[in-house]
């Protein structure tokens, strides 16, 4: 059966890599939801997020097969249960909505979103959550005429313990 | 350690490369990679440059020398359509797991990304194909990259590793510091062995009625044949090969069972399904050797030595693996087993293989017909050679013979394109044999289609005076594809017939010793003549048109399901 598994891959943080990754998933024909990449909590390790909806078998097999890269430290695989995360959408709005409609005034406090910034032309809204509270929110202001809409990638912590920094320590010895 | 000061970076290169032992290499010269050219001028007594006719064949001949030897090949080419010349080669050497560096030029760093003339992204092409690959911009980084592709090409499972080297960055200057790479931070080439697991492999592999042991060329890349024949023999369990595993174990060894896989013998790939306990020991499970997967080894408990944890369970399911290079991992696991006779499980391997010689064998080597078969031709090889020959063969209807019918007496001996099945290998990958195994015999055994892929090869081997044996078995087809349309496509031959040119002449042309033969009673002779030659050699045999290639598992369809005729 196919699932959200959320990828979580520590990296060298290296030109072209994300390349080498993801050409893994386009190999096997799987279509990534999400991806984003940072800084990890370790100096010079970069962190992949990515999520796909594939089943476990699949999954266990891609997971193997980014773990093999030369520059990957370590890769996991987590289903939504196991895993804390959020995504950020902003919204921009234009300004004279804002004073016209004061329904906007009410829909922005009850979904806790934040307004980044207010000009005379635009204000900007933004909301961090789960999918379905950022699409919500989309669906209360598309009427109002969004002006723009982006939606970030899926971020991810796990509830139980990566410890990268301890393999990262017996790779060094 | 090893320091020069204020260098070029062309001349740093050839300093990485001397200092990694490489004294040949094989390439193709152009503007993005001159400077490098110009330094390796000044080298020439020391490291040894093959100008092939096609950046391919630099690639199946650096393939074809680390091969038989063991050693990283070496191939070198200039940026845009020299990089991309490359790729089929490096695409080969990763799915066969070959050692290889290849260096190629790129366009000034100030023009990347600009379309300038002969630029390609050569890192973004060969980026799935490649274990690893790099783009030095900075001359300073020549010496670490250059020790860390060697290290990685080699080491664990091995692989191709492309360094592509801007203009810029071989005429700039800086002083030169080489260290050897011994490790890589987020790079485990082998795991490190769980004891547990070797126990729990003896202890499955002991209790074994009817096991059979299929071994790849895991065995011969980890060095491993020692290891391997001492576990075979004090265990006294029947071991099948895969093509690229082969010479890992002498053919006659008596408790070698033969070849698995699609053309492989009857006798292994019938009692695959038959075994209680199968131990595949550095083979990977391709769909060439399993046929069907969810009919496959169902009633074995599967056992799997390997060094790259990806390849367990990725087409067939361990019940036991144990990851770790074999090398290491045979020895333990020969001390806790112990040998049985398995007296009616030989026996009926000895079955399967007489019904296999009444229905295919007989009549593949001693023919009936007025035509001359393939397999023929491989036994008056084996017979003048010794078995100790190094058999090069491309890929399709003569592959197959080659692998089924060649003897061999020692490792690296097989040499051919198995996991891409790239035609055009041979003749290339045989020069580069030749090369790296000078004092062996080299015997290429190729199709007269995949001959005319690589054939302006014939070159280099002219040039180089490499006394490479090149037999060509002519049957006017594009065999195995006609095989396949006569037996699954109602014999509608679309586009295999081929009306081929004057092979001979063109050998001659060439300068080499050349000649044909279309009867039985020339062959032996024939070949005893190319035996003897101490020059390259070629050798035309035309064989039947249309025979087939048999047993095989058609595409789709069990081991059991293998087909006689």
């Amino acid at each position: 059966m196919e699932t959200n598994y959320t990828i979580s891959i520590y990296t060298e943080n290296s030109v072209g890599l994300l390349n080498r990754v993801s050409a893994i998933f386009q190999r096997r024909h799987i279509n990534i939801v999400s991806i984003t990449s940072s800084a990890s909590e370790i100096d010079d390790v970069s962190r992949f997020v990515i999520v796909v909806s594939m089943t476990e078998e699949a999954v266990k097999k891609v997971v193997g097969q980014i773990e093999k890269q030369v520059e990957v430290i370590k890769a996991f695989y987590h289903t939504d249960e196991e895993t804390i995360f959020q995504e950020s959408a902003l919204y921009k709005v234009a300004s004279k909505s804002l004073f016209e409609e004061r329904h906007i005034q009410n829909i922005i406090k009850k979904s806790h979103a934040n307004i980044v910034t207010v000009n005379t032309e635009f204000f900007v809204i933004e909301k961090t959550g789960f999918r379905h509270e950022t699409e919500q929110l989309y669906d209360d202001l598309a009427p109002y005429g969004l002006l723009q809409f982006v939606r970030s990638g899926r971020i991810s912590v796990t509830k139980s313990p990566m410890n990268i920094k301890a393999l990262l320590n017996k790779l060094n010895d | 350690m090893m320091k020069k000061e204020n260098i070029s970076g062309s001349e740093a290169l050839i300093h990485c490369l001397l200092a990694e032992g490489v004294d040949l290499i094989y390439g193709y010269p152009g503007g993005a990679i001159m400077p490098f050219y110009d330094e390796l001028y000044k080298f020439q007594d020391k490291l040894q440059h093959v100008l092939t006719r096609h950046e391919q064949g630099a690639t199946h001949a650096a393939q074809g020398f680390a091969r038989v030897s063991g050693k990283v090949g070496v191939c070198v080419a200039t940026s845009g359509p020299g990089a991309t010349n490359l790729v089929t080669g490096i695409a080969d050497a990763m799915i066969d797991s070959t050692p290889m560096v290849c260096i190629t030029g790129q366009v000034p760093s100030h023009l990347l990304g600009s379309d300038a003339f002969q630029e390609t992204d050569i890192i973004g092409i060969s980026t799935p194909v490649t274990k690893w690959n790099y783009q030095i911009t900075d001359v300073k980084e020549i010496p670490e990259i250059m020790a860390k592709a060697f290290y990685i090409a080699r080491s664990g499972r091995p692989g191709p590793v492309l360094v592509d080297i801007t203009k810029d960055a071989q005429f700039a200057t800086a002083d030169f510091e080489y260290k050897a790479c011994a490790s890589v931070r987020s790079y485990k080439p082998i795991p490190v062995v769980n004891p547990s697991e070797v126990d729990a492999a003896a202890a499955v592999i002991s209790n074994a009625k009817k096991p059979l042991i299929v071994w790849g060329q895991g065995v011969i890349l980890g060095k491993a044949e020692e290891e391997f024949k001492t576990f075979v023999e004090s265990s006294n369990i029947p071991a099948a090969w895969t093509i690229l595993g082969v010479s890992a174990l002498p053919t006659s060894h008596p408790l070698n069972v033969g070849m698995v896989g699609m053309h492989g013998n009857y006798g292994p790939n019938v009692l695959t399904n038959e075994c209680d306990v199968l131990i595949a020991i550095g083979m990977r499970f391709d769909d060439r050797v399993t046929g069907r997967l969810d009919s496959y080894a169902k009633q074995a408990k599967v056992v799997h030595l390997e060094i790259d944890p990806a390849e367990v369970n990725k087409n067939v399911a361990a019940d036991v693996a144990v990851l770790g290079d074999v090398k290491q991992t045979l020895p333990m696991l020969t001390q806790k087993v112990a040998s049985k006779p398995y007296t009616e499980w030989f026996e009926k391997f000895k079955a399967h293989d007489k019904i296999e010689f009444d229905k295919v064998i007989n009549n593949d080597l001693n023919p009936t017909k007025e035509g001359l078969s393939m397999a023929e031709v491989l036994k008056e090889i084996n017979r003048a050679s010794n078995s100790d020959a190094v058999v090069v063969s491309d890929v399709g209807q003569h592959q197959m013979i080659a692998c089924r019918y060649a003897t061999f007496n020692h490792s690296k001996s097989n040499i051919t394109s198995g996991g891409l099945g790239t035609m055009g290998f041979a003749l290339p990958a045989a020069l580069g044999a030749k090369m790296g195994a000078p004092d062996r015999e080299v015997v290429a055994i190729i199709g007269d289609g995949g001959f005319q892929m690589t054939i302006q090869e014939l070159g280099t081997i002219f040039q180089t005076q490499a006394a490479v044996k090149v037999v060509v078995l002519n049957n006017d087809f594009l065999g195995m594809v006609r095989q396949w349309q006569q037996l699954f496509f109602d014999k509608r031959y679309a586009s295999t017939e081929m009306v081929n040119p004057d092979f001979v002449k063109i050998a001659e042309g060439y300068f080499i010793d050349a000649k044909r033969v279309t009867k039985r009673e020339e062959l032996g002779k024939a070949i005893d003549e190319m035996m003897a030659s101490d020059k390259p050699y070629f050798l035309e045999v035309c064989v039947e048109k249309e025979d087939n290639v048999f047993p095989m598992i058609p595409s789709g369809a069990s081991v059991s399901e293998i087909r006689l005729s």
